[in-house]
């Protein structure tokens, strides 16, 4: 109770004084009537307000009070100066609300344990070497039989679970006109027991469920899409969905914190990876391999164990490698295999974002930091202004930790408030950011759960820029001398030392962030004007499918039927859209020579396909329609510069041989390069082949899946998209359409990463700028005021206008030059953490360091403006006067 | 929190003894209570007297609440709590060990 009263007492005020005089003066009334002279029943007494302190510092927590006196005062302070306390709050706001930002999405996609029993127990498998491209690379994709021999070798110490990429995919609850798209995710049935789940409803996956392929066609699903799709109805277990061909049995949803292990993507659908048609393909590479370890197990006899059986089954596999370069051929098995902590789950998302997280980290740690130099330097400019009050407190007594704590707590104050409004700004700005990373139809999903990893983050961040932005000022506040303060200061230069510092180092930092803003809006720029080789303008790309799959002849109809559609300039078909991210390629080889090392892209591509992507036909023809594949091919420059020293290849020949058996082409024309799949990349050489296939008996392949390429007359494309999705089951019945987009969407997918960072870089760099503009205008305003005095005594003594500019702005225009050249080391000396999010741009090009050169200059030379014109109109005689 | 020299604590022995016998003392009454079964002997400090009650007050020994005298004056009336009660008994206690420990000293001087 003691401890409650006293704490309210602090807040009771002055009544709390009130009662004690009350009672005080009762006693005194007591005594009198008790005979007492009232004079020296007063004396008795003693001092009524030493008294009165006394027994109000028993009734209270001292150090509360102080802190409550302290805090009133400091609000008042930052109510006397409205607007700058508001800049400073709204800076220092943005500037945490930022960083906080920046800490979510790094910690969601990063840094968060997946929702798992022994998270930090969870390793995945993965294999590093010399890839088919000839580059150094990670691959975690694996085959099943491989993994069920892995599985088995160290069952015990160790549970090795296959989960497969994470896929968006069609299926229906009803009729097959009742598409919709759902992510699935192929799981051995273990996987949850062993990652300790526990359903929501029904049952999840078991052991059981990894027997036969084909036979277990179970799902269940995650918690968040019961709640989105079946908003959470309990009678959803039991119901049947088709997927691919096959039909499935929902029977379980799965725990609400759980959206399988890939952070940026929320699985909807898990499925048994029997089900999956790759269990019994020995080639195929389709699932990454979580390794369980039992507590206490160590990690490197496993990886040994299982290193040595993926070694024995590569090496039978490569024995079946024909038409393939021997280099590649040892490059495969040269391929070590590795066991990397997963605890944090693995996701390309993260491959594909953690640098730039980093990246915009450190950038909008900056931004704060330039912020926090600001709010520093405009305390210290007002800590200069109070110098005399302070004296005046240490001379009648007050303590030096006294002080310390009055400037802080109104350094607490701002620290707090633009805390306030920094969690706000995070509170939106974090799922905006996720927003932006959203390839058509698969945008990013990275759940954003706020807990106290995200609140102590912002916690800790408030306490330490309050601390980094008032310890300065407070520091010089408390060591204030009474004597010299009161007589007019004996260091005015000292304060203004401490000001310039710190434009120097807001200026470098500012420099940085403006250096690297140009270097990422550069490569957005470099990347989008890149030529793609086609036009991707009014395009519609139509992915097609039939069931059951259909011969060739069929599609054409398919496709003769769309032309007749009003709108419809041309339509033509490929095996996918370029740039799309599928791909398939081969080794070629010319002549009957062994296989070239360099591997060639090829696309199956229709009559018309050509010149619907207004591609270049530099010599020979398009296909027919009776070109067959194999049989002729559609080669592009880079092909004929790999293989013909970039002569005419067109009437030549080359082979592949896939599976073994050679197969020749004849090239029947040449065209332009495209980009086909990385528009990062170099163009590699590639060849075009009819989409009518035959197999070697002469006779033609049905087709299950295909993309119709729609070149539109509108500018709209996605105008007449319903039409076209409801033409295609009219024009023959079987087809129908899986998903519409423009090409130009499919283009703009590559660059979705860039374009986050150039537009958050550009804002951050405006930030950057405005903050650094304003503490240069705070700094040259109070140099102005302070040395009013000795201007006007230059003035009198006949210094011009120019001599006074100078004589205010030098000291400034060298800090700010001092800034610049540590900003720019700095960025020179750091910017190979940020070379793989760059794209042909070099840091040391003088282009880029003329950007953030001027911006500087522009924002400082503006800034300046007002104060220096405030210096020469001052007038000696009035300034004089009023000293 | 508050040191206890024996001075002090011998102020708080006599409030508190003083108040087990009389509840509800205003301060006034309490001085003169103690002067007067002291036999005039021990005079309060009567400066020190209101920080002592309000520390003991804040402390939990005893309660205060204002009542309205006939003559329509407002005092503060003070009385013993259950945890002033046990501590009487701990400083009287400690009183008496002292005065002996004294009282021994002197004896064998």
């Amino acid at each position: 109770m003691s401890f409650w009263s006293r704490l309210a007492n602090v807040f009771r005020g002055d009544g709390l004084i009130g009662e004690i005089d009350e009672e005080l003066r009762s006693h005194l009334e007591e005594a009198i009537e008790h005979d007492r002279d009232p004079e020296e029943a007063k004396r008795a007494l003693g001092s009524a307000l030493r008294l009165r302190e006394e027994s109000r510092d028993a009734k209270l927590i001292i150090w509360l009070d102080s802190l409550r006196a302290d805090a009133v005062f400091g609000w008042r302070q930052l109510m006397k100066n409205k607007v700058a306390s508001a800049a400073a709050i709204l800076s220092l706001g943005l500037g945490i609300g930022a960083c906080t930002s920046a800490f979510r999405l790094i910690d969601a996609l990063l840094l968060r344990p997946l929702p798992v029993s022994e998270p930090e127990q969870l390793y995945v498998l993965a294999r590093r070497g010399i890839g088919p491209a000839g580059k150094f690379r990670t691959s975690d994709s694996n085959e099943y039989p491989l993994f069920q021999l892995e599985r088995a070798a160290v069952e015990g110490p160790a549970e090795l679970i296959a989960v497969s990429y994470a896929e968006l995919s069609d299926l229906t609850y009803g009729s097959d006109n009742e598409v919709e798209k759902a992510t699935r995710q192929f799981v051995s049935g273990r996987m949850f027991d062993s990652f300790g789940l526990r359903p929501a409803l029904g049952r999840l996956l078991t052991a059981a469920d990894d027997l036969k392929p084909r036979a277990h066609p179970y799902a269940v699903l995650s918690y968040d899409y019961w709640t989105s799709r079946f908003s959470r109805d309990p009678k959803v277990i039991g119901r049947t969905f088709r997927m691919d061909d096959d039909l499935y049995q929902i029977v379980g949803v799965g725990p609400e914190e759980f959206t399988g292990t890939e952070p940026g993507t929320a699985v909807d659908i898990f499925l048994p990876t029997m089900m999956h048609p790759g269990v019994t393909h020995s080639d195929w590479s389709w699932f990454r391999t979580f390794v369980k370890l039992k507590p206490g197990v160590a990690v490197e006899p496993v990886r040994e164990k299982l290193a040595t059986i993926n070694q024995a089954v590569q090496e039978e596999r490569a024995k079946g490698f024909v038409g393939m370069p021997k280099e590649r051929v040892e490059n495969f098995l040269h391929q070590k295999l590795v066991m990397e902590p997963a605890a944090t789950g693995i996701s390309g998302m993260q491959e594909d974002y953690r640098t730039s997280l980093a990246a915009l980290g450190a950038l909008v740690a900056l931004v704060l930091l330039i912020a926090c130099a600001n709010v520093a330097n405009l305390m210290t400019a007002q800590a200069a202004a109070r110098a005399r009050e302070m004296a005046l407190r240490v001379s009648i007594g007050a303590g030096r930790a006294r002080l310390l704590q009055l400037v802080l707590v109104e350094a607490a104050f701002i620290g707090f408030l633009a805390a306030a409004v920094g969690f706000a700004f995070a509170w939106w700005s974090a799922p905006f950011v996720v927003s932006r990373i959203n390839p058509p139809d698969n945008p990013a999903r990275l759940f954003l759960p706020v807990d106290w990893r995200e609140l102590g983050f912002g916690l800790a961040l408030t306490f330490g820029v309050t601390l980094l932005f008032g310890i300065a000022p407070a520091l010089r506040a408390s060591s204030v001398q009474p004597v010299s303060a009161l007589r007019g200061g004996d260091d005015p230069h000292a304060q203004r030392r401490l000001m310039h510092a710190l434009i120097a180092v807001q200026t470098a930092f500012c420099f940085l962030v403006l250096f690297v803003a140009g270097l990422f809006v550069t490569t957005f720029q470099r990347l989008s004007n890149r030529p793609t080789g086609f036009s991707a303008e009014r395009v519609l790309v139509l992915d097609t499918i039939a069931r059951p799959a259909q011969l060739p002849v069929y599609w054409d109809q398919v496709k003769e039927k769309l032309k007749a559609v009003p709108g419809v300039e041309t339509v033509a078909m490929a095996g996918w859209p370029l740039m799309s991210g599928t791909m398939s390629n081969n080794f070629v080889s010319i002549n009957g020579a062994p296989p070239a090392p360099v591997l060639t892209l090829f696309l199956k591509i229709s009559p018309g396909w050509i010149g619907a992507m207004k591609i270049p036909l530099i010599d020979g023809r398009d296909f027919r329609l009776g070109d067959t594949n194999p049989g002729v091919a559609i080669v592009n420059e880079a092909f004929s510069r790999q293989y013909f020293l970039g002569q005419n290849p067109v009437g030549k020949w080359f082979e592949t041989a896939p599976s073994g058996v050679r197969t020749r082409f004849e090239i029947v024309g040449l065209v332009g390069d495209v980009v086909y799949q990385n528009v990062r990349e170099p163009i590699p050489p590639q060849a075009y082949v009819p989409f009518s296939s035959i197999n070697p008996k002469g006779i033609f392949q049905p087709i299950d899946k295909e993309t119709i390429i729609v070149r539109t007359l509108s500018s709209n494309p996605l105008a007449i998209a319903p039409t076209l999705r409801r033409a295609i089951p009219v024009a023959r019945p079987g087809f129908r359409v899986s998903d519409i987009r423009t090409q130009q969407q499919i283009d703009d997918a590559q660059t979705v990463r860039e374009r986050l960072l150039e537009s958050l870089a550009v804002f951050f760099g405006g930030v950057a700028l405005l903050l650094a503009g304003i503490g240069l205008y705070e700094v040259l305003n109070y140099t102005v005021l302070q040395r009013r005095r000795e201007i006007g005594i230059r003035m009198a003594l006949g210094a011009r206008t120019f001599d006074v500019t100078q004589y205010v702005t030098f000291e400034v225009l060298t800090t700010l030059l001092a800034g610049s050249v540590a900003g720019l080391t700095v960025g020179l000396a750091s910017v190979h953490y940020i070379q793989s999010l760059l794209y042909q741009v070099k840091a040391t090009d003088p282009a880029m360091l003329a950007v953030p050169s001027v911006a500087t200059l522009v924002v400082a030379v503006l800034a300046a403006m007002p104060p220096v014109i405030r210096a020469i109109g001052v007038d000696p005689a009035t300034t004089l006067r009023m000293e | 929190m508050h040191k206890h020299d024996s001075l002090q604590g011998s102020l708080d022995l006599l409030v508190l003894k003083v108040l087990s016998r009389n509840p509800r003392l205003h301060g006034y009454a309490i001085t003169t209570a103690i002067q007067a079964r002291s036999a005039e002997v021990l005079r309060v400090e009567e400066g020190s007297l209101y920080p002592a009650l309000h520390r003991m007050e804040e402390a939990g020994w005893i309660r205060a609440h204002w009542i309205t005298k006939d003559n329509g004056r407002r005092v503060r009336l003070y009385e013993l709590t259950a945890v002033g009660t046990k501590q009487l008994d701990d400083e009287e206690t400690r009183w008496h060990a002292l005065t002996a420990a004294v009282n021994r000293v002197l004896r064998t001087v």
